[in-house]
């Protein structure tokens, strides 16, 4: 049976709504000072150490990013850790919050389908992610910029905005998590718990039972145990189960984005790196080229977890 | 008169269990159409499903000509819906709310400013149009949740227990908008426990038991065909044999003598004019005559009644 009428009147009006809502909640508030507090700490560390020891380096804004300054962690794995805590602070309640204040059956009453209300309450929450995302990254060139007292290149400046984008694709992933559990569960205090659990899981536990896994699923050959060398094959198993993993996903990507001198995420053969000057950069496409799968595998996994839960909500039943 | 709403064999099934078990209804332009029943009858489900928002599982249902499922988005520009206990966003002014469905309807900006300031004062709530929801009264927000189908233009109105939980002040101040929105030849379908409460303002009624459409038709139509005698009208008299000859007027079922000269008589209609005639033409003095209207509760109940025998008596309030 086909239903008639566009899927996107009234997106607008959600979105616009959505993202009022999210700017002036204090959720928000407190989401923005953690995340800015947060990176400044990071980055005035980072740029002592910047300072200190790479003033050689052709691409030292890059390591304001990736460098780490005890005790602190580098701020790309502050952020790591902090965005999806944002967008799961954003999308926890998306739809049950509807379903609790009794709002949903009205507001879908309506002329508008339901693809309008989750499209829209999607796009507003990834809306102001970008926008902190955005203004994260220009405080870090500014403040870069005052504190190296060294403009950033042409070339670094393209890579820390491929860094913006991935950000922004890791964080829509976890947004569209904490949505498909907002529609899933109908008490918001379930559906944040139940993301944040699986947050923790696959950023803390997971990278550390894969190789148990990939041990167990392909034991190394004795031949190699005997040369105290790595099984390739219990590599790749290794590899491929941690990439499971969001946050392995966009930790490597990073890798390629930030630091021009990757040549390969994961393991490789002696022979591969012949004739390969080690160390020296690689151009900016071909850096995108390593991180492309790891990019689109973000990209996938949030439009599978939108429409899992599209379809969850599509069939759910509007009455409270 | 052609039929606004119509179903059909109207059917919803979860699982096992029929929520809605066959229904067949229509209700004409212009009509106040009272679905009546207790908690769990199904009421919510067949306004749901008219409005598209749960699928149907068997049989169909037309509003206004369209199909609900096919169609809702025309249907929804059309009808406006006001939920069992509405609820608005609380944090956000009367007005702004209605800014927000006024765009989720797609009017553009000076429409919807002149709108909502309009259906504001038709609904008295101008002057709180800019606090917050969260600190309105129940009443008001189920006025505030009128002013929005009223903002729609709507043919259709759907109200599903538009009075639950108001006090009787709220509760009459609501009916009066109910019939407001007939004199602007709405068509109204609203959804109600409270039967008595709506009674006074349906034009016909369906009850609804466990699913099933257990009768429709106007209240006195109901009265005859469940109570036999729809009407009791008391008459307080002076005279000789006034008993015997209010007995014989046609129509009247019985009378009983209820106290000195007081009688009570059942009847399919009013009597009152032949029962005035009658003690008149006898030579008698009338002092009082009055109608009880046969009550959808005593309906409700005495039809119930019949159907589980005499043990269960259903808590109908």
């Amino acid at each position: 049976m086909r239903r008639e009428g566009s899927p996107f009147s009234g997106l607008g009006a959600v979105t616009t709504k959505e993202l009022a809502d999210h700017l002036s909640s204090a959720r928000m508030r407190v989401l923005e000072w953690l995340i800015v507090l947060t990176a400044v700490a990071a980055l005035i560390g980072t740029i002592q150490q910047v300072r200190d020891t790479v003033s050689e380096d052709p691409f030292v804004f890059l390591k304001l990013f990736t460098e780490a300054r005890q005790p602190l962690p580098s701020f790309v794995s502050i952020l790591a850790f902090l965005i999806p805590l944002m967008a799961i602070g954003l999308g926890f309640d998306a739809v049950n919050g509807e379903h609790n204040r009794r709002t949903l059956s009205r507001v879908l009453s309506q002329p508008i389908y339901r693809d309008a209300l989750l499209m829209g309450k999607f796009l507003a929450g990834l809306i102001t992610l970008a926008i902190s995302l955005v203004v994260l990254w220009l405080l870090v060139i500014g403040l870069g910029l005052l504190l190296l007292g060294v403009p950033p290149s042409t070339e670094e400046v393209l890579r820390s905005f491929a860094f913006l984008v991935v950000a922004l694709a890791y964080a829509g992933l976890w947004l569209a998590a904490a949505i498909l559990f907002s529609i899933v569960f109908r008490s918001p205090a379930t559906a944040a718990l139940t993301t944040l659990g699986l947050w923790l899981f696959l950023t803390v536990l997971w990278p550390a039972l894969s190789p148990g896994i990939a041990y167990a699923i392909s034991p190394p050959h004795p031949l190699y145990q005997l040369l105290n060398q790595p099984d390739p094959d219990t590599l790749v198993w290794e590899q491929g189960l941690a990439r499971l993993s969001p946050s392995t996903l966009f930790g490597e990507v990073l890798r390629a984005v930030l630091n021009p001198a990757t040549r390969a995420i994961g393991p490789i053969f002696l022979e591969q790196l012949e004739g390969a000057l080690i160390g020296s950069p690689l151009p900016l496409a071909q850096s995108l080229l390593i991180a492309w799968p790891q990019l689109v595998s973000l990209i996938a996994g949030t439009i599978v977890l939108f429409v899992v839960g599209y379809v969850v909500f599509q069939r759910q039943e509007v009455r409270a | 008169m052609n039929a606004v709403i119509e179903a059909r064999n109207l059917t919803k099934r979860y699982g096992d269990a029929s929520a809605v078990d066959g229904i067949s209804f229509s209700v004409a332009g212009g009509e106040i159409f009272g679905l009546l029943g207790p908690n769990g009858a199904g009421k919510t489900t067949t306004i749901l499903m008219m409005l598209g928002l749960t699928d149907v599982t068997d049989g169909e249902v037309r509003v206004l000509g369209l199909d609900p499922a096919r169609e809702p988005l025309k249907v929804k520009g059309h009808v406006g819906y006001l939920p069992d206990s509405v609820s608005f966003y609380d944090n956000m002014t009367a007005a702004e709310n209605l800014a927000y469905t006024a765009r989720l309807m797609g009017l553009d900006r000076a429409e919807r400013e002149a709108r909502i300031k309009e259906e504001l004062e038709r609904v008295q709530l101008a002057d709180v149009a800019n606090k917050p929801v969260g600190t309105f009264s129940r009443g008001m927000r189920q006025r505030l949740g009128l002013a929005e189908i009223l903002m729609k233009k709507a043919e259709v109105a759907i109200l599903d227990e538009p009075t639950s939980g108001l006090d009787p002040q709220a509760t009459e101040e609501l009916l009066g908008m109910i019939r407001d929105l007939k004199s602007h030849n709405v068509t109204v379908l609203l959804s109600s426990h409270l039967l008595d409460r709506v009674q006074k303002v349906c034009d016909r009624v369906a009850l609804f038991q466990a699913g099933k459409i257990a009768l429709i038709g106007t209240v006195s139509e109901l009265a005859r065909q469940v109570l036999g005698s729809g009407f009791a009208v008391e008459v307080e008299a002076e005279g000789a044999g006034l008993a015997e000859k209010l007995r014989v007027i046609p129509g009247v079922s019985s009378v009983e003598a209820t106290g000195v000269n007081r009688f009570r008589m059942l009847a399919d209609r009013d009597v009152r004019p032949e029962a005035a005639n009658v003690v008149v033409g006898a030579g008698g003095k009338l002092r009082q005559l009055s109608v009880d209207e046969p009550s959808l509760d005593a309906i409700y109940n005495r039809f119930f009644q019949k159907q589980n025998g005499a043990g269960e008596v259903r808590d109908a309030a």
